[in-house]
């Protein structure tokens, strides 16, 4: 009650910190709201404490320090099979002694769910992932697909409110991996269920998630919907963690508003706009993404900056081009140009020069 | 679909059918297996398949009768078992004979030793019968001297014995003795019977050609100079009794024709007790039915003895029948080294479960202490670990030490730890128990703790998540640790031998009792055999309830 924002807070973490020595701090200070229904997805590299958070929320590991609400009511001394999550596991977890339906049965079961009604919701919970026909078959028998469907329908068979799930498409193939993205937050939604989900792909945070939390060093870097996460990263960690990114490093020249000039190191001046930079003569990382430098000058602002550019390298992708450019001395700037009947196709050795909206050029800290 | 029905086998590129030229190309991986295997394979055939099947064997051999006393063998098919009385006097004149042989080649007291299994006192009849049989002869012999000296001179014997024509008793005797000795007895004897003599002398010619052969071969002497054995003026004696031969020799005129008819015309002189008497004279057992009831039962080759006894059954006279009480012990000793096996694998399974799964489930440091703890037993000699068990057990030892000095035990009435079932199933439990946790655990550490937290994660408590879960899964580790700790147990002998006392031994101590003590091997392989197959019908019932892919060591 102390602050009002968190009355319509289903899951809160606050002030929550989890070390396993007594020595570093795997989770530092988190702060979490998340609203009924929503589908947020905790994103990092491995390490950067996601996971932990997840296991926290399912009672598997204890908050060393903070307290962790589930519809207004704290869980940190609630054990894991009280607090009523559904949870999927990076392995699924499908117990291999049982059957399908009997797996799907165990939740009901401990329940102590009468057996028509158990074998209503079991059937309805199969059906949903169109696993209907498998109800007598083992785990084994079953592909990594089918396994991961029988995985969702049993966390989600006893009607949990709250859905937690631990990289559950890591075993699969890509074009299976992108079929089950799909799938998921459809039924995630359609059931109005809020979701917690761990990944470490970036691709499969920014297709399924109604908000993202980037983790790194224990910490949240940021915390938004996915398309703001792409394209106002707000630190440097986020917007090379997130999509492709090239980067300059250089030092603040001039800040009018909305806009900097940046005096890269080997005296060019590129534009663009300052996000966590305060005052001119600091240094900072540009960070600009591949699709939105331009190489036509005609379609560039009047006045703007160009950089002189060298190809070093033409990648025909199908769908885009990729070209790796030299650029203020280094051999690493990419750029992506879409497969247009009059796009120009650029020959290695090739001097072009290169530009940029000031607004698509992010300066962040170094 | 209409390929195979067209065209038949599958060819190979080059035409020939495809199984044969996959079968070539496999070939020579098959032989590079089979030679790499080859070594073991040998050593295990040469070394362990071969001795058990040998061992196997005598369960039912039972040559020996017939082997040592084979006259004997063949004339008492006659006799009749239900008769209560002694064989006739043929069956003893071949006793004679063939006794007298088994002497000379010291075979009775192998005998005596194996009938004795049978019926006691046996062991001591042959021993004795063996060592006076000679008398016997001598009452003939010394007789046949004085009527004629001849019958003192061995050239006198070689040139009435020697001829022509007898090859075929030569070598019928030379068999005989081949199976006595079980040797080779090859050579050259330097002695043929003359046919006359086998037609005229049947019993004397047979044993001089026993005598001749033993002579020539195995003292290495020659014939011609050697005074023939007791047996032989025994056996012109059985001759003689022969009213046709007497009269035979009236007709005959070949060499020792004289002292021959010498002998005839003073027949008065000869012994007149029957060897029937002679024998009950040596030893009256010989007159006891029961006696020839056993040597009759065991003479065939092979005989079901062994493992009746083993059963607790005897092959009587008329079939079988059970032992009596008194003699019954086998079907206890098999029940109870079952029955403490059971105990034995459910105690390890209550004791190593626990650890198993702290092993499986600890950090890996700490699990590894924990595992050397688990392995050290299997560094130190089984001797010492026994003999350690017997300083904790016993009554003035560690553990009633402890209780007494805790005041949990009267110094009166001391536990009994040792020398009994007690101390057997503890001794072993802790002998055996690696045998349940390595299998154990290296099943539970392939179940993944991820199974747990679903289980909990799915609203079940810590014991249920447990109990249809975990458990389970760990299933199969069980069922390989049983059977591990089980099948060890029933044939576990130094343990139950040094802690068991009388009431804890197991059924392989008996069987070690007569490999070593009372050198029954016969019993001792039937007994085995007998733990062969329980062994292998338990594990058929295994895997007929658990099944055997159940069983998993690990992976």
């Amino acid at each position: 009650m102390a602050d009002g924002a968190s009355n319509d807070a289903f899951v809160e973490f606050e002030r929550v910190q989890k070390s396993y020595d007594g020595e570093t701090l795997v989770v530092k200070d988190l702060n979490l709201e998340m609203p009924r229904g929503e589908f947020l997805t905790m994103l990092g590299p491995s390490g950067s404490g996601k996971t932990t958070c997840l296991m926290m929320l399912a009672g598997f590991e204890t908050a060393t320090h903070g307290d962790i609400r589930l519809g207004g009511k704290s869980i940190n001394d609630i054990p894991p099979h009280k607090r009523g999550i559904g949870m999927v596991f990076q392995n699924y977890a499908l117990f291999p002694h049982m059957t399908i339906a009997e797996n799907l049965s165990f939740p009901l079961e401990v329940r102590n769910i009468g057996k028509s009604e158990r074998e209503e919701k079991i059937r309805r919970a199969l059906d949903m992932v169109e696993m209907g026909d498998f109800g007598g078959r083992r785990p084994a028998q079953l592909s990594g697909g089918q396994q991961q469907r029988v995985a969702l329908a049993r966390a989600l068979v006893f009607e949990p409110e709250l859905v937690l799930m631990d990289e559950p498409l890591g075993a699969l193939d890509k074009q299976l991996r992108e079929k089950m993205q799909f799938e998921i937050t459809h039924l995630a939604h359609n059931l109005g269920i809020t979701t917690v989900y761990v990944t470490h792909d970036q691709t499969e945070a920014l297709t399924m998630s109604d908000r993202v939390a980037v983790f790194d060093d224990g910490k949240i870097q940021q915390l938004a919907a996915p398309d703001t996460l792409y394209e106002s990263p707000e630190n440097s960690f986020v917007a090379q963690f997130i999509g492709e990114n090239n980067t300059l490093e250089g030092t603040i020249k001039e800040l009018k508003g909305e806009t900097c000039i940046v005096a890269l190191d080997d005296g060019e001046v590129i534009d663009a706009k300052p996000v966590n930079v305060d005052k001119v003569g600091d240094r900072t990382l540009v960070s600009i993404r591949p699709e939105r430098v331009e190489i036509d000058q005609s379609r560039l602002q009047e006045g703007a900056h160009t950089l002189d550019a060298e190809v070093l390298e033409f990648i025909y992708m199908g769908d885009i081009f990729r070209t790796r450019l030299r650029v203020a001395g280094k051999d690493d700037f990419i750029i992506k140009t879409r497969n247009a009947p009059d796009q120009q196709r650029l020959q290695p050795g090739q001097k072009i020069k290169i530009g940029w909206l000031a607004e698509d050029c992010r300066a962040l800290d170094p | 679909m209409s390929d195979s029905t067209e065209t038949g086998p599958v060819l190979a590129a080059d035409g020939s059918p495809l199984k044969q030229s996959l079968a070539k190309a496999l070939r020579r991986e098959k032989m590079r297996a089979l030679a790499l295997i080859a070594p073991l394979l040998f050593f295990i055939v040469l070394t362990f398949i071969i001795p058990i099947l040998s061992m196997l064997f005598r369960s039912v051999e039972n040559q020996i009768v017939s082997d040592t006393l084979p006259g004997t063998v063949a004339a008492i098919q006659d006799w009749d078992t239900d008769s209560g009385d002694a064989p006739d006097e043929i069956v003893f004149q071949h006793l004679f004979i063939d006794l007298f042989n088994a002497d000379e080649a010291k075979e009775h007291t192998k005998l005596g030793s194996r009938l004795n299994y049978e019926q006691s006192g046996l062991s001591s009849l042959f021993r004795s019968s063996g060592r006076n049989v000679d008398d016997i002869g001598e009452s003939f012999q010394d007789p046949l001297e004085e009527i004629d000296p001849a019958f003192e001179e061995a050239d006198f014997w070689y040139d009435m014995m020697n001829g022509a024509g007898g090859e075929g008793l030569l070598e019928e005797r030379r068999a005989m003795w081949e199976a006595q000795e079980g040797d080779t007895l090859a050579g050259d004897v330097g002695f043929v019977p003359s046919q006359a003599m086998i037609d005229l002398l049947p019993w004397t010619t047979t044993a001089y050609t026993d005598f001749a052969i033993w002579t020539a071969i195995e003292d290495e002497d020659v014939v011609a100079e050697e005074e023939p054995w007791e047996a032989v003026y025994g056996a012109l004696g059985m001759d003689l009794r022969n009213p046709e031969t007497v009269a035979a020799i009236a007709e005959y005129d070949g060499p020792g024709a004289a002292q021959l008819q010498a002998v005839v015309d003073n027949l008065d002189r000869l012994p007149e007790t029957s060897f029937r008497e002679a024998f009950a004279e040596i030893d009256e057992d010989w007159l006891d039915p029961e006696v020839w009831g056993t040597i009759s039962v065991y003479s065939p080759n092979y005989t079901p003895g062994y493992f009746l006894t083993a059963i607790d059954m005897k092959l009587g006279a008329d079939g079988v029948e059970a032992q009596p009480e008194d003699r019954q012990l086998y079907i206890k000793l098999f029940n109870r080294t079952l029955f403490m096996s059971l105990v034995i694998t459910g105690s390890c399974i209550l004791l190593g479960y626990p650890v198993a799964w702290l092993l499986a489930n600890l950090p890996l440091r700490t699990a590894n202490v924990l595992m050397i703890l688990v392995l050290l037993p299997f560094w130190t000699s089984l001797l010492v670990r026994t003999s350690a068990w017997k300083v904790l057990l016993q009554q003035q030892g560690v553990i009633n030490e402890i209780l007494v000095w805790l005041g949990f035990v009267d110094d009166a009435n001391r536990l009994i730890l040792m020398n009994n079932q007690t101390g057997t199933i503890i001794a072993m439990t802790h002998i055996l128990l690696p045998f349940m946790i390595l299998p154990l655990y290296s099943v539970m550490k392939t179940i993944d703790p991820s199974y747990l937290r679903a289980a909990k994660s799915l609203g079940a408590t810590n014991f249920v998540a447990f109990w249809r879960v975990y458990f389970p899964q760990s299933v199969p580790g069980i069922g390989a640790g049983s059977i591990l700790v089980f099948i060890l147990s029933i044939g576990y002998y130094i343990t139950p031998e040094i802690v068991g006392g009388t009431d804890g031994v197991f059924i392989s101590n008996r069987i070690a009792y007569h490999i070593s003590s009372s050198l029954n091997w016969g019993l001792a392989a039937a007994l085995g055999s007998i733990l062969l197959v329980v062994v292998l019908a338990l594990y058929w019932l295994y895997d007929r309830i658990v099944g055997i892919d159940n069983v998993k060591l690990g992976g």
